[in-house]
Order: structure tokens, then sequence, then C-alpha cells
């Protein structure tokens, strides 16, 4: 029977098949475990006299709070001592490997796997952390899961689950020039909305999806649970075959042959059918921004804030009001003309070395605009050394860019990097939500690029306003 | 797990549409590695709202949610849903539910009820016009029952029977260990395994220092 890759992938780990309405007992290949969802599971199965049933399928690292300064001191933060400090601990007793601060492994949970080369493709990967939909980018089957569904997984490796719909997402054509896959996700949250993924596990495909590299593959399907997905996924490739081979933890010789082997006959069947299907063109994508405060309020770069009288549905129009009040915006107002206080770069879904690759490209030669601060934050450890041996932190630095230790950092502000009230960022990362980035603070999710331009013009701004700037007015 | 059959409690009427974990608690809160008294971080940004519903006297009492749709979106945090508990919760009523917020209730004893919108509607009317009104929730039968409103409500059948017999989900896994066991054997050699860990060699990291803090801009963090 002609089947979907995310069907595909679910036969694959059932475990045990669900009768009478209870759900399938599915296995779990990889486990990726950071601070800040664990304690309490490590706690239940304490209390439980369990232990863990493979500490060789797991692997945990401190992200979610780490400081992104002065990481040699001890951690300033109580609170936030006391949870890392917990994790080492439990990775100690429980015999779970660690990359701790300082290591040269350490860094976001998404970011780190994937370098490590234990992300691949045909694996059931989970995290407590519902931006473990990243992975799926590798043709895994990648999802966040709840702190019980954590101690579930550390005491049997499986998981209950009942099957998921799936949903094709379509993006043909090619990306123009300014555009990133931060745009297409951006897009495709906007047309299907925050709920419009809910149930579903999306399977992006077409031309400009096959077109994209590993790493901005993990940045479109990173924000998938944004559309309210499980998981959102791509079947493997060449470009993913490429990518893993040779990491640390690929497979070699016979086992990578078997592997690839296996991988080939990962995607969904020309006749398989879908629960929904969205086509976008990829051509048709501008750079896009969010005005409001959820990932489906977002605009063209070129549009104006929303006039939320002209809504016509009676939920988004409320929802539009207490945005603009929350967002401090005017009706009408260009996007382009909203100024802001901070740039933040980093985070799971654009602080690979390829994001900051781009914005150094954009950057070099620059100085930052003088109202603004700009934090770049790298996605692991290897990202920061990797960038450092291209030179990039220096082009950061002379740019008037902050260039920090890697983390979480203000994408959710649970370390001291975060928003005060009132201010506004431009930030690559993946939630706009209130208070997200430190009480009171105000996001508008942008990809690197623009983040990059709007560092440089202090107004929310693409990287072709900045060819503009240098043609003389009247030239 | 304690069973649930039926809860009969005042009705909060939460008039807004996708509140998000970060909503329901914010991260601030996740620092903390127990698993119970979160109470106090239940809507904490709203809470400093006078005019928030539950800070005022007929509703702070509640334990039954009713609220707009897509409630629960956003981060996985299941801290959400022991915010609820320890505030005395017992259900939350909407029209639709984010997936992973249902998941984490179920296993937790919350119970996540999907109304008609409709019914949603009729019930905040009610719970605003009579506020400190009270709310049956049958889950054996399905109903919702608010001064003269009868509303049906859906949550599948697997959920229903673990929350009516108050399972543990680990427990009815662990029954299964044999199956758990055949698998494993049938696993392919390709399938990474994290131990023993394989890396490129340690390197040394150097550690950011604030901007005009007057310490060496670079220190060496000792070699893990």
């Amino acid at each position: 029977m002609a089947g979907t890759l995310a069907e595909k992938m679910w036969q694959e780990h059932v475990v045990r098949k669900g009768s009478g309405g209870a759900p399938d007992l599915l296995y779990i290949d990889l486990h990726l475990v950071h601070e800040v969802t664990s304690p309490q599971a490590f706690e239940g199965l304490r209390l439980a006299g369990r232990g863990v049933r493979r500490p060789d399928l797991t692997i945990a690292t401190e992200d979610h709070n780490t400081p992104t300064l002065n990481i040699d001191l001890p951690i300033a933060d109580l609170t936030s001592r006391t949870q890392i400090q917990t994790l080492r601990n439990n990775a100690e007793e429980f015999g779970v490997r660690i990359h701790s601060l300082g290591d040269a492994d350490q860094g976001i949970v998404h970011v780190v796997g994937p370098q490590l080369g234990l992300t691949m493709p045909g694996l059931t990967v989970v995290c407590g952390d519902s931006h473990t939909s990243t992975h799926g980018a590798f043709g895994a089957l990648a999802f966040g899961i709840g702190t019980s569904e954590v101690e579930h997984v550390l005491a049997t490796q499986t998981l209950p689950l009942a099957p998921f719909k799936t949903m094709a997402i379509t993006v043909d054509g090619a990306l123009r020039e300014g555009t990133t896959a931060k745009d297409i996700i951006l897009a495709i949250i906007a047309k299907i909305g925050t709920g419009g993924g809910q149930g579903y596990v999306l399977e992006y495909r077409g031309e400009a999806i096959r077109a994209l590299s590993m790493e901005a593959r993990m940045t479109i399907c990173n924000m998938s649970i944004e559309a309210g997905a499980r998981a959102g996924m791509i079947a493997p490739d060449e470009t993913t075959f490429a990518y893993l081979k040779g990491r640390p933890h690929a497979p070699e010789g016979a086992d990578w042959d078997a592997a690839v082997e296996h991988w080939h006959r990962l995607r969904s069947d020309d006749d398989a059918t879908f629960d929904a299907e969205v086509v976008l063109d990829a051509a048709e994508l501008e750079p896009f921004v969010t005005w409001g405060t959820n990932p489906g309020q977002g605009l063209p770069l070129s549009g104006r804030v929303p006039v939320p009288e002209e809504i016509p549905e009676d939920n988004e129009r409320i929802a539009a009001e207490r945005a603009l009040e929350y967002m401090g915006l005017v009706p009408g107002t260009l996007l382009r003309d909203i100024a802001v206080d901070t740039v933040f770069i980093g985070s799971c879904t654009n602080g690979r070395i390829e994001d900051l690759r781009a914005v150094a490209d954009i950057v070099a030669g620059h100085r930052k605009a003088d109202s603004v601060r700009v934090l770049v934050v790298p996605g692991s450890a290897r990202v920061r050394l990797q960038a450092e041996a291209e030179g990039l932190d220096q082009i950061f630095l002379s740019f008037g860019a902050e260039w920090r230790n890697a983390g979480c950092s203000m994408c959710l502000g649970m370390n001291p990097d975060q928003l005060k009230p009132g201010e506004r960022a431009a930030s690559t990362s993946n939630r706009n939500f209130e208070g997200r980035q430190g009480k009171g603070g105000r996001t508008h999710l942008v990809s690197p690029l623009v983040a990059a331009a709007t560092a440089i013009r202090g107004t929310l701004s693409s990287p072709a306003d900045l060819v503009a700037d240098t043609v003389p007015a009247n030239a | 797990m304690e069973k649930f059959t039926t809860h009969t409690g005042i009705g909060v009427p939460l008039r807004r549409s996708n509140v998000d974990t970060d909503q329901i608690i914010p991260a601030v809160y996740l620092k903390r590695v127990t698993r119970t008294g979160f109470e106090d971080a239940l809507f904490s940004a709203w809470r400093s709202d006078p005019a928030f519903v539950l800070n005022q006297d007929a509703y702070s009492r509640g334990s039954v949610l009713v609220a707009g749709p897509d409630f629960g979106t956003g981060s996985s945090r299941e801290h959400a849903v022991w915010a609820l508990n320890d505030y005395g919760f017992k259900a939350v009523l909407a029209s639709r539910f984010a997936d992973i917020f249902r998941g984490n209730s179920g296993k937790q004893g919350l119970l996540a009820a999907e109304l008609a919108q409709e019914d949603i509607e009729l019930i905040w009317k009610a719970l605003e016009t009579s506020p400190g009104l009270e709310v049956t929730v049958d889950l054996e039968r399905k109903l919702v029952t608010c001064g003269d409103i009868v509303a049906t409500f859906h949550i599948d059948d697997y959920t229903r029977w673990r929350l009516m017999e108050g399972l543990d989900d680990i427990g009815l896994t662990l029954e299964h260990e044999p199956e758990i066991s055949a698998y494993e054997e049938r696993r392919e050699a390709w399938r990474p395994k994290t131990l023993p860990a394989k890396h490129l060699p340690p390197v040394q990291i150097k550690a950011a220092r604030p901007v005009g803090a007057g310490l060496p801009a670079h220190t060496e963090v000792p070699l893990r």
C-alpha cells in the first residue's frame, strides 16, 4: 500500500499495535535531554525506583538557561545554577552522556544532535522541547514531548502515541535573492495559521525545499511547531547524506552502505495520499517579518501594520487589537519604519554556521546603528569555534556586535539575556509571544538577512535597502 | 494519579484565544526542579492586572477553566499543566487544544475537554452573568452542565479510560517489556548510539566577557 514518509516511519517503529482505542507503542531511537524539562522526570524515576533503560540512546546538553558571558565563573542566578547542577547530578547518577558548559560539544540540543551526526534519517527523535521538530530536516520523525513523556522514554525507550495525520506542504519555484528558508516558514505559518498544523506531521517538499542546504531545512522544520504541528519532515536525499558523511556518529563502512540503502526508501510514494495539502510558490516570497504576538501574525516587509477594523473575523480582530497594543504599534505604519532597540542573532532556528556567515557577509565593513544593541549567540560551542576559525567573530566585533558563548539565550530569556519592558527586538528566533524575550519585551521575528540589515539601519530592513542607501536620491 | 469521574467547581471564563504556554507559565518559573508548588506562577503576567479574571473574588477559587480556541499552544512545558493543577483546576474547556498540551494534561489528571465554540460562548455568558456559578464536568457521560446549559464534549476514548482509572503510563508500558526487548533485537546496526561518545577533538573554549566590564576580553575555560 502506498504510504507517506511519516506513515512509513511510524510503521517501522511500532513495538506494539494499540487496540480498543489504545495508542501504538513506538520505539524511540534518540532521546535528547536538557536541564529544564528533565529534573522532574529523573525525580519520577527515582521515586519509582526505575533506571534509564537505554543510556546509550540518550544524550544531555545544557542550553536553556546557561549564561552566554563569564561561563568560566559560577552561574550568578541561583535557580539556574541549581537546575544545571541537577542535570549534571542526574546524568552522573543514571549514566547519561552530558555536554556541559565549557565543553566543545555544549550547545543548543537541536544544534548539537545534528553536528555530532547523531541525528540521521529514519530515526524517531524526541526531546522535552517543542523545537525537536528541527531534526525532521533529516527525514527523522522528531517531536517535542512533555516531562512525563521524558520520564516515560527514560524508563522504557518507548512512547504510547496515537497516529498523526499527514500534510504535504509543497514549495515550488526558487527563492529570490534576499529571501531565505526563514521567510518560507514564516509565510507558511501566516498562511495556515498557528493552529493550522494541529494533529499533523508536515512534510515539506518541492523544488524550493530540495534546493535548500541541511541547515536551511532545519530552520524550516524547526518552526513546524509554530504552525501547531507535532513534527515537520523532509525526505532525505544526497544533500542529507553529504552532510552526515564523516560526522562523529555517522555510520561507517558496511553500516553506512546499509543505512544509505535504507534511507533511499524513506520518501512518500508518488501515489500516497495526504490528509491535507498546501502549495506555495517560493518565487513570490519577500522577506517576512512578524508584527504581532504570535508567529502567524506576519507580513512581507514591504507591508504595513494591519488595521484591526479591517479584519472580518472576531477572534482574529480581537487578537490583532491586543497584539498591537502590546507591541506598541500604530495600525497602518510601514513595517520598514519600525525602529528596534535590539537585534538578536541566534537560537535553534537560526544559530548555525550558515546563518552566521550570512549575517557576516552583510555586516562586514559596516558599523551597527548607534541606537541598536546587537547580540550574536552561536547555537553551539562548535559553531562558535568554526566562526572564529573563519574570522566571523572579528567581523561581528568590529561591526559593534557582542559575540557570546553558545546557548538558547535571548530566544526565551531564561538567562540574563533579556529585553527590558517596552524594548523592541528584531530576532532570528522562533516565538514572538508576549514576554517571551523578557517581560514586556516586543519581538519581531525575522530572517538572519533581515536581522543584519536591521542592525545596520536601525529600522526593520532587508539587504536590498542597503543597496538603495548607497544610491544617491537624485541619481 | 487520582481517578476522575465527575467534578463540580466554580467556572472561570477566560475570554482569550491562543493562550500559549508562555502565558500559562512564563519561562522564568521553569528553573525549579520540583514537581509541585507552581500555583503562584499560573498566568503570572496577567495576574499583576487587578482586572484579570482570577483576581476577582467570585472566580479566584475556580476549578473549571473555560478558555478560547487553541489553548496551550507553544512551548511543550508540562509546567503549564502542573501550574493549572497546583492552582486547583481540574478541567479546562475549550473548542481546540494544542496537541502537546492535550497530551500532557491527560498524563497529569487534568481533563482537557473539547466543546463546540457556540457552547463555550454560552458558558462564558452564563459565568459572566452569574459570577461564581458552578460547572459540572461528567467524564463518564462526556457532559458539561452549567446553569441550564448542558453540552457534550469530546475526548479520545483512551485518555478518558486512563483518567477514569487513574492509570500511570509507565506501569502500563512496562507490562509489554518482552515486546520492547524483541523490538530492540531487530534494530539495525547503523542506528546511532550515544555511548561510547565519539566527537571531534576537545578544544579550549574562550569565555565571552561583558562589553566594557574591564575584564580581560578572552579567558580560556578549563578544558573538559
